[in-house]
């Protein structure tokens, strides 16, 4: 229930009581939003008491009649438009007044009623402000709602590039103060750190990239039939070399080829990002299980590590952008932390599912799955 | 001279190790900690003269948290805060404002983008005193 204030503005008392009489227990239900508004009404004798109620408790819909003793309605509603006021304006206009309607719309009035009116009128005219003022108010809010995320996630990012900035600045300073002596030699690690964290600020730009594309539904999607075995393969071989630095285990079980439409990019997204998560989050000498069952109407996909897994609290912040469990176990691993809110973003255009079963320190399993498309519509 | 022992505390592998290769380049002693919980241990075993931490590690306040925990343990170690929160975060801690650095518990307040060379002398200014 929302309730919205209205002005009634004449000189005859006559005509504000009518009108207030009429909105007094009338309410209006928008069944696209399910809301029912009804009206908190206020009133004024004169143009000056109404900027006065104006300026103190602005109204979101003001019946303004023109002729009033002082200030005239059309100076109001001129007034209002300088000063950028959103209040929805309707005109009370004597029945042959066409100039002054004119002129009332140039000014920014939403609608004329001409006297004299019915009640029926008015609530017609009523209706219709209700519901401008009433979407405004729901664009504005949204506008509003979209500025802070956008700032967040801006503000948020600042401040995950500036921790590998600093931290390549740090090595160069030293390297520029010579603090390890003339030898180049012995600046090698600082110069491995320093594109290890390049990478990973790369790697945070691509995936931010990436994020923006998939959620302003600008990347073009392309469903054609691949074979998914296929594109898993290329992902397995492309975490290969970091798994066999950890000595991981990798096994794959699939079919031999699954012919199935799919947008090639998405699915293969989803496979780099389970599997580098399963590396990058493993213990040495673990192992990686990663299989792809093919049902009747659904693929499921499943990955499963023996690494150090997650707290159940952590499980549920998992998908949040940015979001890093940070722990004593986590410290050293790089990471964008925005793989998990693109993966979300592709199994919700794919009307897939996840699901996530993990255990501190024996590993973590993401299920996901991916309905089959039937036909190429 | 007897030699000081400064407690790094940072959860950043380069930053910790850079800042522990340049104080033991300038001849101090070094001990370095990967977050609040190994250096909730260390505060409690070691003794040492200044401490560098971090201000958001496994917690948002984990600076603050530990800052604490060395002046209860000590009021005349001095602490120096690192951090790279900024304004733009929302969340900005202000060390000139004397209410917020008294509640803090830190004496110096740095930017993560350290300079190495303001690192020294502000190090050298807090143990001086």
């Amino acid at each position: 229930m929302d309730k919205f204030k209205v002005l009634v503005v004449d000189d005859e008392p006559g005509m504000r009581m009518g009108v207030l009489r009429v909105l007094k227990n009338y309410e209006i239900f928008f069944s696209e939003f399910s809301e029912t508004i009804s009206f908190e009404l206020m009133e004024a004798s004169s143009g000056e008491k109404c900027l006065e109620i104006i300026a103190n408790n602005p109204p979101d819909i003001l019946i303004l009649d023109h002729k009033l003793p002082g200030i005239q309605g059309l100076d109001i509603l001129s007034q209002l438009r300088a000063e950028k006021k959103n209040i929805c304006a309707i005109m009370i206009t004597a029945f042959s007044s066409l100039e002054v309607a004119i002129t009332a719309t140039k000014n920014g009035a939403f609608d004329f009623l001409a006297k004299p009116f019915t009640p029926d009128e008015l609530k017609n005219t009523i209706d219709k402000a209700v519901k401008h003022t009433y979407l405004q108010k729901k664009a504005r809010k949204l506008e509003e709602e979209k500025r802070q995320v956008r700032f967040q996630f801006l503000s948020v990012l600042a401040h995950e590039l500036k921790s590998p900035l600093a931290a390549i600045e740090g090595h160069l300073q030293l390297m520029e103060c010579k603090i390890a002596g003339d030898s180049i030699d012995a600046y090698k690690s600082m110069i491995e750190r320093s594109i290890l964290r390049i990478d990973g600020m790369r790697k945070m730009i691509y995936d931010m990239l990436d994020l923006t594309r998939i959620e302003s539904g600008n990347r073009e999607r392309k469903i054609a039939t691949h074979n998914i075995v296929a594109l898993a393969h290329d992902a397995l071989d492309a975490i290969r070399i970091d798994a066999t630095k950890k000595n991981l285990q990798l096994n794959f079980e699939a079919p031999s080829e699954l012919l199935l439409p799919i947008d090639a990019d998405e699915i293969t997204i989803v496979f780099n990002n389970l599997l580098t998560n399963a590396v990058k989050y493993n213990k040495m000498s673990g192992t990686i299980l990663f299989k792809i069952t093919r049902h009747e109407d659904y693929l499921s996909i499943v990955c499963q590590d023996s690494g150090i897994g997650m707290k159940k609290e952590d499980v549920a912040k998992l998908f949040g952008e940015f979001v890093r469990i940070k722990n004593e176990k986590t410290r050293d691993i790089l990471g964008s932390g925005l793989g998990l809110s693109i993966l979300k973003k592709i199994l919700h255009l794919n009307q897939a599912e996840i699901k996530i079963e993990s255990a501190e320190g024996e590993g973590t399993t993401f299920t996901i799955t991916w309905p089959i498309i039937t036909s190429l519509a | 001279m007897i030699e000081k022992t400064i407690l790094v505390v940072d959860d950043d592998y380069d930053i910790r190790e850079q800042v522990s290769l340049f104080l033991r380049h300038k001849g101090f002693t070094v001990i370095t900690c990967e977050g609040e919980v190994e250096a909730t241990k260390t505060i409690g075993a070691v003794n040492f003269d200044l401490a560098i931490l971090d201000l958001m590690m496994e917690n948002k306040d984990s600076g603050v948290i530990l800052g604490h925990k060395i002046k209860k343990k000590n009021p005349r170690i001095p602490i120096i805060m690192i951090s790279a929160v900024t304004k733009e975060t929302g969340l900005h801690f202000d060390a000139a404002i004397e209410d917020e650095q008294r509640w803090m518990k830190a004496d110096v307040f740095l930017p993560k983008d350290i300079r190495f060379e303001d690192l020294h002398s502000k190090i050298n200014q807090l143990l001086s005193k």
